[in-house]
């Protein structure tokens, strides 16, 4: 017996949005609880303001409203939507998963959904998934959420990582298109460094002692080791992106890296020697680290400050606990339908 | 052919001149990276790349946190390198 298949298309991504919560942190709020100063702050991380969640307000609440925009500036409505790619480390329920919340929250109960697990790669591994998805006809249109509200697992008094993570939510809508809007991506990870990056302890260890002093599982982060193997590892990643995009930093409009680190950015952009012409997303200033979240909403604010780069070339590198990464090439969405 | 401590001095001080865009003539053997050189600890992880490549040696985290003075790496890259 032969099966049959289906022939493959090209995918593209048709629209992003994005979503910060209204209260700004300066760093001046964080200070006095870590002995820092706004000033060691911004020259190790660039970091001036971050958005941070209020208490009643979720991770699907922001992923509904970057979802929503995404939607809207696509052109579709959310019926059109028939998959959807939740990439969060935040979402405080083993299941279901927030992708099916979101569906309730988006009136539209059957399309296919679940959530991804990637930490701050997670966005760049569900552009890899969506585009694949759409390519073999599996999906039309897929919504690639990046969400995370990081403040309820961070500890505000750990020097390490209590200025560096905030809360936020962008999405992007990837589907049909004539030419290639995303070009292969590269990824994979360095497992063998995965302490570097933990929300510990388990879940195990408070149900076989629930009396015991169990610390709640902040995240926690060994931020020499992290800033040694992206500043390291990244730039060839990037390097190899392109490659498989079949371009050259010279025909690259845009570098729109995870927003770990303000000086990462710097060093991967001196590493791959991109030209002036690049603009490069430096989100991180007023927004933070966002994990998942901070490519999509990188995304979004460039294309606002830059409205030019609709429909230009991009460079998206994701890396984070695991340790794990993607980079990828694709065409920025277009200028919006609404 | 062993790497000299002079070759390391000099490769160092271009390094940091790169990173820390400072003047070549302040970087000597007794010189603290943070506080003489300002070189802080993220600083000093891209000196510590830079060396690895410019010296093929393997310098583990726990040793650069060990290196406070420009003669502390420079001696570890002569004994190791």
């Amino acid at each position: 017996m032969t099966l049959q298949t289906t022939a493959p298309r090209n995918a593209r991504i048709l629209s992003v949005g994005g979503y910060r919560p209204p209260r700004v942190v300066p760093n001046s709020e964080i200070v006095d609880r870590i002995d820092s100063t706004d000033e060691w702050i911004q020259q190790r991380t660039g970091i001036m303001t971050r958005h941070i969640a209020s208490a009643d307000e979720s991770l699907v609440d922001m992923a509904e409203k970057a979802a929503r925009v995404a939607i809207t500036r696509a052109g579709l409505t959310p019926e059109d939507i028939d998959t959807v790619i939740f990439a969060t480390i935040t979402y405080p329920y083993q299941a279901p998963s927030a992708a099916t919340e979101v569906l309730t929250r988006l009136g539209n109960t059957h399309a296919a959904a679940f959530d991804l697990s990637a930490a701050c790669a997670g966005f760049c591994y569900g552009v890899a998934l969506a585009n694949d998805l759409v390519r073999n006809r599996t999906a039309n249109n897929v919504l690639v959420i990046g969400g995370e509200k990081l403040s309820d697992f961070t500890d505000p008094d750990d020097r390490a990582t209590a200025f560096i993570f905030a809360d936020g939510a962008g999405a992007v809508v990837i589907g049909a298109s004539e030419s290639v809007g995303i070009a292969p991506t590269v990824w994979g990870a360095n497992a063998e460094t995965r302490d570097a990056i933990t929300m510990q302890p388990s879940w195990i260890d408070y149900k076989q002692d629930p009396t015991a002093d169990i610390k709640w599982p902040d995240i926690s982060q060994q931020g020499q080791t992290v800033f040694r193997w992206a500043v390291y590892e990244m730039a060839p990643v990037g390097l190899k992106a392109l490659e498989a995009a079949g371009i050259t930093v010279d025909q690259l409009d845009a570098f729109i890296p995870h927003q770990a680190n303000e000086r990462i950015i710097d060093s991967l952009a001196k590493s791959m020697k991109l030209p002036d012409s690049v603009a490069i997303a430096r989100d991180i200033r007023t927004t933070g680290n966002t994990s998942a979240a901070s490519i999509p909403l990188a995304m979004d604010a460039l294309l606002t400050e830059h409205p030019e780069l609709h429909g230009k070339t991009a460079l998206l590198i994701g890396f984070g606990a695991g340790l794990v990464f993607a980079g990828q090439v694709v065409e920025l969405p277009p200028v919006p339908k609404k | 052919m062993a790497l000299t401590q002079d070759a390391v001095l000099a490769g160092i001080k271009e390094i940091v001149v790169e990173v820390a865009g400072i003047d070549a003539g302040i970087i000597a053997m007794d010189k603290k990276f943070s506080d003489d050189l300002d070189v802080d600890s993220l600083s000093m992880v891209e000196v510590v790349v830079a060396a690895e490549e410019k010296f093929g040696v393997k310098i583990p985290d726990e040793e650069v946190t060990k290196m406070a003075t420009v003669g502390d790496a420079v001696n570890y890259i002569v004994a190791n390198a």
